[in-house]
């Protein structure tokens, strides 16, 4: 019999699968080696590793929530179903000619990435709908039975179809789907109006093609990984972590495996946000830097930011415009090609740059001896001191600090004339500016002022650059939490069953009909509910509603909440004063006279989920007993500095530690600098706190509490 | 470590944080601007000066046009104004295509930096915006005069406060009076926020000014661009292109001289002023000149004073390239996109196997003005609207790579979504995809220009400005590629319609384009038959022109 009280997380990453099991309010987590061919091979093995550990039967697990890299991994390395596009005839090209500019303006060798389905894959229709939904050219069936029979010879497991304006007015892709459907029974179909019923038809198209694409693989490999748990005995239902940080069933995720792209990442801001909810933090930087990248994400009342587009599959450098828009609800972060393994360069102005290009695990950076020569950043950090070359990761691999020094001489040092220390001192500060930098401007599009943040910090690099992140940011507090190396499947067990449905639907303000506003939102809310109750029938479902607003003649629209009360009885004047609220604390001034639009609304339904337990902050308390002192440099000062060092496991709660101090564990250490004190929790988070700011800043949120 | 190799540090960390800076800026921008021009196409520009009026960074946008005019035009306003006349909440504005950026249409907007009460530095940005008076964007002016309002280099506003007779005056001169006004607030803004951030980058490194931080970009930079240049053969090519022009065809010519430290462009030999508006601002020619020689030779260095500053551009006065007032300048693109082909094309003299074959060059946009149909049997619900759409032909085969189906070169800037467009106004687009058989046979093939057909709802009639080239003058191919495909406009029913100036569109009639193609690279016998095959079987190419143009039979 299972027990509510055991629920595992699984999260299959590019390098390892981590499954985290919870069992009566305790955690217990394993990293296994993930296996391409065969998933849930290391899942399986995951499940016994972990049982076997925590001493709990696997029979007991009573539900498994699993998040995946799999339809990420299949869009990147373009191995997914043999598929074909349907599409408006006079728009075959629309994902191929994408915005018909080039993301970078200097090279003159720029190579676009190559459309998602190949141009012999898109077939077109004879059909036409217009901008205010009306047919401007009927769809004839004949021509579908027509098109349905070439599709059967060219061998298509999958099919996106995807009609101009069909966010408005679904007839004729519905028509498609209803004659495909009985002339192509063993193909899988998906539509872009109900995958992303959104206006813009490069992402809309894009979107559906995703879907398409990996749809029957990750059907396969969901019915596979049921099968496999029933043969161990596990009959609790399996629900996916989608892209926009809540759980759906296992069926709405085969239907629309696109929305479990970015699953990963969107669970370690949940963990980020639950981690808030503990220490009731409403504004918090949520900071995950792993081997080859850093993602950093806003968490506001302790619920991450979501975004209605983002790129997956970059194909230049992380950069902006080189990958594949996908449209549909996700967590809104920046991701850049920061890590331990990024590499360090110097360029033409002599600047030093590093990343995105990573050294990966094999070779991995100079000092695993294991014929890495370029200098990544994890060299730098080791010869400033940060980690222990003998005790990393837990010993297992010995680092050769003499390796990290030839290869920043080599490669930085002696470009730049600078000693060794100074070069890694320039790689590490760029890679920390690098950062910071991409959190400025994700912090300015999201109309935020970083002072007061709280920053969390998770992922194996992260603790190392935590502290000089929050020095440049102007953080004064930090936060990192237990299991950070398994943040994400652990954020799994913290989410809650969630769907965003979304539509695009015009409205003016003076032209505002109420009738139609209150109908198109009660239609969202119908659908997001639906789906979460198909995950749990019975649970109480709360319901958040949003437009997208914008003076008429502007291109982008801001999100605008609505209470409950302005979705059952909308009025243009709360509707104005909201969107003016939200434009001025944007953008600063609203502009006058103008009219006001919406573009498109969003419902989303979710379960409440358990608050944690409040822990109550300790800073003030005895001093922790270092075991050791290592010399550490010291950014901020310029040189090497004595720093006490303690692990991680013999500091209690309750006790404090003044940096310059390195706080070791297993996988990483925690640098805490000069001018700051880390003191222990009774949750066995760190809290880590500037006591002698640099520059006058307001108190955050845990002082002003205190 | 010394305070010197520190410094080397924060120096490296503050240059990064400027060009950071300049790039918030212009999202700034992206996010409050009105105009399509700006919003979705990235028609902008944004940059930050010292005291000198230095540019030390610019965000790259997708407007290579504005990269040194911008330059230029702070130094104007710092001459026109005078400094003893700036105060903290400055605001400075003009559109003097001569004083900016170009064209009526280019709005650029400065202000001074002010910290701890002393003047640090400026902020200046630029944008398209969707009307400025006068005959509306279009070719068939035959001054500036009739081009729209000018408003010379002032003040927007005084030490925060908005000049609101300006603001009358703009309202009372232009078509969308509320987009207009609008995007001189968004751009206005754009200036705050980056002050902003420079405020904060100057507190946290304790600093005074930016001098320090200035020479360093500018010496790394210089030097950089100068080692490259100096890796040239010194020498001396020309080359020449010829295209539609307005009535009468245009001869671009060049002569590249290449010296130790700089490189000289000069255009002496190029057709005079046009009648009508396709003549190109001096500022206009630098920025594209600059561009395809910054492509070739030092891609990855930034663009500030410094990195611009070897590269020395001119043209004769009086030629279509160093236009004067009163010469009407609203197109100049048309004719300024087709410098960086000319440029590359002299350059492969000296960089063999660096620059691609010719593309389409000039974006194909248009602009539309609809209203209901004449006659009095027009439906209830026709209304008028303007409507302007940016799009592209192919680009020109590389070396090694293929050119690029359907998008901008050298200009960078977006496309509309047709379905946003359609929002817009009683426009409706049939058809926009690619144009088979239009990218140059080659070892590398061009890029493809597009289809499109663009209609209206019933009921309605429009006016179409045309602002199309290579009509009669298609990219050539370069090392035995062969030429792409010319642009055409026509109507459905066969009407040959001009590449440039406003026509009439009967209603019910349906307007036919054919944007042109890049040209192709290399002999088109030495292309690889697995591309032909892919080329074939996409329809890139049909089987017949594979047979004719490559030898190419398709297996059967």
């Amino acid at each position: 019999m299972s027990d509510p009280k055991v629920r595992l997380g699984v999260d299959i990453g590019g390098t390892f699968t981590d499954v985290v099991l919870e069992h009566h309010g305790a955690l217990t987590t394993v990293k296994v080696l993930t296996t391409y061919d065969a998933p849930e091979r290391a899942i399986l093995d995951g499940i016994g590793q972990v049982c076997t550990q925590a001493e709990v039967d696997a029979s007991k697990i009573s539900s498994i929530i699993h998040g995946t890299t799999l339809a990420t991994n299949a869009l990147i390395e373009r191995n997914g179903a043999k598929t074909a596009l349907i599409t408006t005839k006079g728009f075959r090209d629309v994902i191929e000619m994408r915005t018909e500019s080039r993301f970078e303006q200097y090279d003159l060798n720029l190579k676009l990435p190559d459309a998602l389905i190949d141009r012999e894959h898109r077939y077109v229709l004879d059909e036409r709908m217009g901008a205010s939904g009306q047919v401007l050219k009927a769809l004839k069936p004949a021509e579908v039975e027509a098109l349905a029979e070439e599709i059967k010879a060219g061998g298509y497991e999958s099919l996106a179809i995807g009609l101009i304006h069909s966010y408005l007015n679904p007839a004729h892709e519905i028509m498609v789907r209803d004659i495909f459907a009985k002339a192509l029974p063993n193909v899988t179909l998906s539509l872009s109006s109900e995958v992303s019923p959104q206006m813009r038809e490069y992402e809309r198209f894009n979107t559906v093609c995703a879907n398409a694409y990996v749809k029957p693989r990750m059907r396969a490999y969901l019915t596979r990984l049921t099968e496999k748990l029933a043969g161990i005995g596990i009959s609790a239902p399996v629900f996916l972590m989608h892209s926009g940080g809540g759980i759906i069933s296992l069926d709405s995720a085969s239907e629309f495996p696109v929305r479990l792209v970015e699953s990963g990442p969107a669970g370690g801001a949940i963990f980020a946000a639950h981690v808030a909810a503990k220490y009731g933090l409403d504004k918090v930087l949520s900071f995950d830097m792993g081997g080859t990248t850093a993602k950093i994400c806003l968490i506001k009342a302790q619920n991450p930011k979501t975004a209605r587009v983002f790129e997956v599959a970059r194909t230049y450098r992380f950069k902006k415009g080189s990958g594949m828009p996908i449209s549909i609800p996700v967590i809104e972060m920046v991701e850049i090609g920061a890590g331990g393994g990024s590499l360090a360069s110097v360029d033409a102005m002599r600047q030093i740059r590093v990343g995105p290009e990573s050294a990966g695990s094999e070779p991995g950076p100079a000092c695993y001896d294991r014929g890495g020569e370029r200098p990544a950043v994890t060299d730098a950090d080791l010869v400033l001191g940060r980690l222990d070359p003998d005790n990393f990761a837990g010993g297992t691999i010995q680092l050769s600090s003499s390796a990290s020094e030839r290869a920043l001489d080599a490669h930085v040092g002696q470009v730049l004339q600078l000693d060794t220390t100074t070069a890694a001192f320039g790689v590490s500060e760029v890679v920390d500016e690098n950062m910071a930098n991409a959190a400025r401007v994700h912090a300015v599009e999201s109309g935020e002022d970083l002072s007061g943040y709280v920053m969390i910090a998770f992922g194996g690099a992260a603790p190392l650059h935590a502290g000089r992140l929050c020095e440049k940011l102007g953080i004064r507090q930090m936060l990192v939490p237990p299991g950070a190396g398994v943040g994400s499947a652990i954020g799994f067990l913290k989410a809650p069953f969630s769907f965003e449905a979304t539509r695009s639907v015009y409205t003016r303000l003076t032209e505002f009909s109420p009738p139609q506003v209150k109908e198109v939102l009660a239609e969202l809310k119908a659908e997001a509910g639906d789906f979460v109750r198909s995950c749990v029938a019975d649970a109480p479902v709360h319901y958040e509603f949003r437009a997208y607003m914008r003076y008429v003649g502007q291109g982008w629209e801001i999100p605008v909440d609505l209470a409950e009360d302005e979705a059952d009885a909308p009025t243009a004047e709360r509707y104005q004063a909201q969107f003016e609220a939200a434009y001025a604390n944007l953008f600063g001034r609203i502009v006058d006279g103008l009219d006001i639009e919406i573009t498109s609304w969003a419902v989303k339904g979710s379960t409440a989920v358990p608050q944690p337990e409040k822990v109550s902050v300790a800073t003030a308390g005895t001093a922790a007993r270092a075991d050791g002192a290592r010399r550490l440099f010291d950014p901020a000062s310029g040189r090497f500095v004595d720093a006490r060092t303690v692990e991680r496991d013999a500091f209690e709660p309750g006790q404090t530690m003044d940096g310059p101090a390195l706080i070791t564990e297993r996988e990483t250490s925690i640098i805490v600098p000069a001018g700051f004190q880390a003191s222990m929790q009774s949750d066995g988070c760190l809290l880590v706190t500037q006591t002698t700011p640099a520059r006058a800043v307001e108190p955050s949120q845990m002082e002003r509490s205190a | 470590m010394s305070t010197e190799a520190l410094s080397a540090v924060s120096n490296q960390v503050m240059w990064n944080r400027l060009i950071s800076v300049v790039e918030e800026q212009a999202q700034t921008l992206v996010r409050t601007a009105f105009s399509t021009s700006v919003r979705e196409a990235g028609d902008l520009s944004a940059g930050v000066y010292d005291l000198d009026g230095n540019m030390l960074a610019q965000a790259v946008t997708g407007t290579p046009g504005h990269v040194n005019a911008m330059a230029e035009s702070v130094k104007h306003f710092m001459r026109e104004i005078g400094t003893d006349n700036m105060f903290d909440g400055d605001v400075y504005i003009t559109n003097d295509p001569w004083m900016g950026t170009g064209h009526l249409h280019d709005i650029t907007v400065v202000s001074p930096s002010f910290f701890k009460g002393k003047m640090v530095g400026y902020f200046a940005c630029t944008a398209h915006v969707v009307d400025i008076g006068g005959r509306g964007f279009g070719a068939d002016a035959n001054s500036v005069y009739e081009e729209g309002l000018c408003i010379p280099i002032m003040k927007f506003a005084e030490r925060g406060a908005v000049d609101m007779g300006l603001v009358k005056i703009v309202r009372n001169n232009v078509r969308e009076a509320d987009q207009v006004v609008g995007d001189i607030y968004a751009l206005a803004a754009c200036n705050e926020i980056g002050h902003r951030r420079l405020v904060e980058m100057l507190e946290e490194f304790g600093l005074e000014t930016l001098e320090p931080i200035a020479e360093f970009i500018l010496e790394n930079s210089y030097r950089a661009t100068v080692e490259r240049i100096a890796a040239l053969p010194r020498k001396s090519v020309t080359n020449d292109m010829t295209i539609d022009g307005y009535s009468e065809p245009i001869r671009l010519c060049v002569r590249l001289d290449i010296e130790e430290d700089h490189i000289r462009a000069d255009f002496s030999g190029t057709s005079g002023i046009d009648k009508k508006a396709i003549n190109v601002p001096h500022v206009y020619t630098m920025a594209y000149a600059c561009y395809a020689l910054k492509c070739a030779i030092a891609p990855e260095i930034p663009n500030n004073a410094a990195s611009l500053s070897p590269f020395r551009i001119s043209a004769p006065e009086g030629s279509i390239l160093n236009a004067e007032h009163p010469a009407p300048v609203a197109l100049r693109h048309v004719i300024g996109h087709m410098i960086p082909d000319t440029v590359l094309g002299a350059l492969h003299d000296i960089l063999p196997g660096t620059v691609p074959a010719e593309g389409a060059g000039s974006l194909c946009n248009f602009q539309l003005s609809i209203r209901p149909q004449s006659g009095g049997n027009a439906p209830a619900d026709a209304r008028r609207a303007e409507v302007l759409m940016f799009n592209c032909g192919g680009s020109g085969a590389r070396p090694s790579l293929d050119g690029m189906n359907a998008t901008a070169f050298p200009s960078g800037v977006m496309t509309m979504p047709i379905e946003a467009t359609e929002h817009t106004g009683p426009v409706i687009i049939w058809r926009k995809e690619l144009r088979p058989d239009s990218g140059g046979a080659g070892k590398f093939r061009g890029g493809l220009g597009q289809y499109m057909e663009i209609g209206t709802t019933e009921g309605h009639e429009f006016d179409f400005s045309a602002m199309f080239d290579r009509v009669r003058h298609p990219a050539r191919g370069r090392e035995g590629g062969l030429e792409g495909g010319a642009t055409r406009f026509e109507l459905d029913d066969g009407t040959v319609m001009r590449g440039k100036g406003k026509q009439a569109i009967p209603p019910g009639r349906i307007a036919f384009l054919a944007l042109p193609g890049g040209a192709g690279y290399g002999d088109p016998k030495e292309r690889d038959p697995d591309l032909i095959a892919r080329d074939v079987a996409g329809g890139y190419i049909s089987a017949d022109a594979a047979e004719r143009d490559y030898g190419y039979k398709a297996k059967s």
